[in-house]
């Protein structure tokens, strides 16, 4: 890389540099595509959307505008039981989707190297104690926690970002612990031991930076869980009644014996783009994995 | 024998682990905002009713006091009231227990054969044009919410076509014998095949990814490297020599994958209305029919627990080269 030494570029290009997005694979950019799309969506939901995704609307002719098919009276993906417009409640739902992904991966990522750093980092008693949790938190049922949760905590999407908090940490800090493991070896770490740093200098200078892609990896895979356990739990009633997600429509269109009317137009779209965006955090890990491990590479 | 050793350490270790869950579950339900005695009492219980529970878990006693009676009641089997069912929780658990266990497994064996061969078969077509569009495929089913699929499958196959029913696990009024019977029968067949066929589709992509990742590491080594120079013929180096040995690893998966497969049935159970514990928990937390739910997760907890550690045995006795560290 000779134009680092040339040039030596801005802290945020230098900061989206050691990101080290997989720019070089197809479908690695593909998902970064998708998650552009979405994102713009999600800003611009209001301008996109024709209507109120929760307002009831009527036909020209004044009756309560339900159950139209796709192009009926002008509504692209046709109206719910109740007469709400499909296509605003799809927009709308790019808003929940992100917003619980990003918020529920960055706890992930966050809680995961902290517990990661310290146990590789110190070791010890406090290794093992942090250790023995994430066993704790690797013997939850997830899913189930999620809907216990749902018995005292109010109807929420926060819900979901509690108990990924709570649970979900348990991959990263393994995968972290261990990567600090073989850094904490290395002889720069013990040359700046020796210089005198303190522990936290070593931590945030030398090994932090090092684990970066690592926690970005594996929060980019938690964005795609925690939009899955959203819809999840949005599908089994303990969703926000409120907010407008991919999951509240599932649940909606379910309950309102969408598959007996065969109306695919309401329920397939939501679960596409639910698809879309996971499996976007998919393509974008792989290709990840394929720069950071190159050796994994097949 | 350090074999034996190391399995009774990991056993003691999960045991902790189910301890320290167990722990998690009273805290959460003795501490919920409410009357503290809602996670046992019913308001609609008879008097009678609501004192002998109250005696039974010590309701009036201090909390720490409480931990110890719900752990020794636990340790009996005894899981209190269901508000609902009016009946005891165990009983209620085991009776759904099976229905969750049939449905879990007949879809993970189903899942199991599809990608162990269709794995083997992408990594000895490595780099072809199959290969390339599979590979995002599977990604993609990975990516599908559960009970969606469960959707698509009902309102086609079910709702359009009409060749399967589209939710329980028998005929309206129908009754067997036994239940031996009911499992037997061809009606329940058609009433399991959907919504095992939803899980299985979501859950073949982790032995197919595994299967595949295997085969190439397994390929690369030396005995098939031999096998090759040889002269064998292709399909005998890697169905011979190459799959047998890359299946060990699939095979430990199985009871992890049991352990995850328990969390999608909370959702594709509800869909198609099987009675199991999953779609169980959640309609005893829709009711407030705390006991209830406490059971069902605890009951599913164990199950994911048990499967770990038969996993972790498992792949330590089938390859002694793991080392217990």
């Amino acid at each position: 890389m000779p134009d680092v030494a040339l040039s030596r570029p801005g802290l945020p290009a230098r900061m989206f540099r050691s990101l080290h997005l997989p720019l070089n694979d197809r479908f690695a950019l593909f998902g970064l595509a998708v998650y552009a799309v979405f994102v713009l969506t999600a800003i611009f939901a209001d301008q996109i959307a024709p209507y109120d995704p929760t307002e009831i609307l009527y036909t020209p002719e004044y009756d309560l505008a339900a159950d139209l098919r796709p192009g009926e009276d002008g509504f692209i993906l046709g109206t719910t039981s109740l007469g709400r417009d499909i296509f605003s409640q799809i927009v709308h739902g790019t808003r929940s989707a992100l917003l619980i992904g990003i918020t529920a991966a960055f706890m992930v990522a966050l809680i995961g190297s902290i517990v990661g750093l310290v146990s590789g980092y110190f070791g010890g008693w406090i290794d093992a104690i942090l250790m023995r949790l994430a066993d704790i938190a690797f013997g939850i049922p997830f899913l189930p926690f999620v809907v216990v949760l749902a018995a005292f905590l109010e109807p929420s999407i926060w819900n979901v970002v509690i108990a990924m908090a709570l649970v979900l940490w348990r991959d990263t800090a393994r995968v972290i612990r261990s990567q600090v493991l073989t850094l904490r070896a290395r002889s720069y770490v013990d040359a700046a031991r020796v210089s005198g740093s303190s522990d936290l200098k070593i931590i945030m200078r030398h090994i932090a930076p090092n684990i970066l892609p690592l926690s970005f990896l594996y929060g980019s895979i938690a964005i795609g869980w925690a939009i899955l356990t959203e819809a999840s739990i949005s599908f089994l009633g303990f969703g926000d009644p409120q907010s407008i997600s991919w999951g509240y429509m599932l649940q909606d269109a379910f309950a309102s014996q969408a598959l007996a009317k065969q109306a695919y137009y309401w329920f397939v779209p939501p679960g596409i783009c639910i698809i879309l965006v996971v499996s976007a955090g998919f393509f974008i890990t792989r290709g990840y994995e394929n720069l950071l491990f190159p050796k994994l590479g097949r | 024998m350090p074999h034996l050793k190391a399995a009774a350490s990991r056993t003691l270790q999960l045991a902790l682990v189910l301890w320290a869950v167990v722990t998690i579950l009273f805290l959460m339900f003795r501490l919920m905002p409410g009357n503290p005695m809602a996670a046992y009492i019913d308001p609609t219980f008879t008097a009678e009713q609501q004192q002998a529970l109250m005696a039974q878990f010590g309701l009036d006693k201090p909390l720490w006091e409480q931990y110890f009676i719900y752990l020794g009641n636990l340790l009996q089997g005894e899981l209190g009231q269901s508000f609902r069912y009016r009946e005891p929780v165990a009983e209620r658990i085991f009776t759904l227990l099976p229905n969750t266990l049939i449905l879990t497994f007949s879809s993970l064996i189903v899942a199991y054969a599809f990608g162990i061969l269709a794995g083997a078969y992408l990594a000895w077509r490595r780099g072809s044009a199959v290969e390339k569009a599979a590979i995002p495929l599977v990604l993609t089913t990975r990516a599908m919410p559960e009970f969606w699929l469960g959707m698509v499958l009902l309102a086609i196959f079910s709702f359009w076509l009409g060749w399967f029913p589209a939710g329980g696990t028998r005929p309206a009024g129908a009754s067997y014998g036994s239940l031996w019977a009911l499992y037997t029968s061809r009606e329940f067949l058609s009433y399991l095949a959907l919504p095992a066929l939803t899980l299985a589709i979501y859950s073949q992509g982790l032995p197919l990814l595994l299967m595949r990742s295997n085969m190439l590491d397994v390929m690369k080594e030396d005995f098939v490297t031999m096998a090759r120079i040889k002269g064998l013929s292709n399909w005998t180096v890697v169905v011979r020599h190459a799959a047998r040995n890359a299946l060990l690893p699939v095979m430990t998966s199985f009871a992890i994958a049991v352990g995850y497969q328990l969390q999608g049935n909370v959702v594709v159970e509800t869909v198609f209305s099987w009675p199991g514990l999953g779609r169980e928990l959640v309609r005893a937390v829709s009711a407030s029919d705390y006991p209830l739910a406490q059971g069902a997760f605890l009951m599913i907890a164990v199950v994911v627990i048990l499967m770990n550690l038969i996993a972790d045995l498992l792949y330590a006795f089938l390859d002694p080269r793991v080392s217990h560290a």
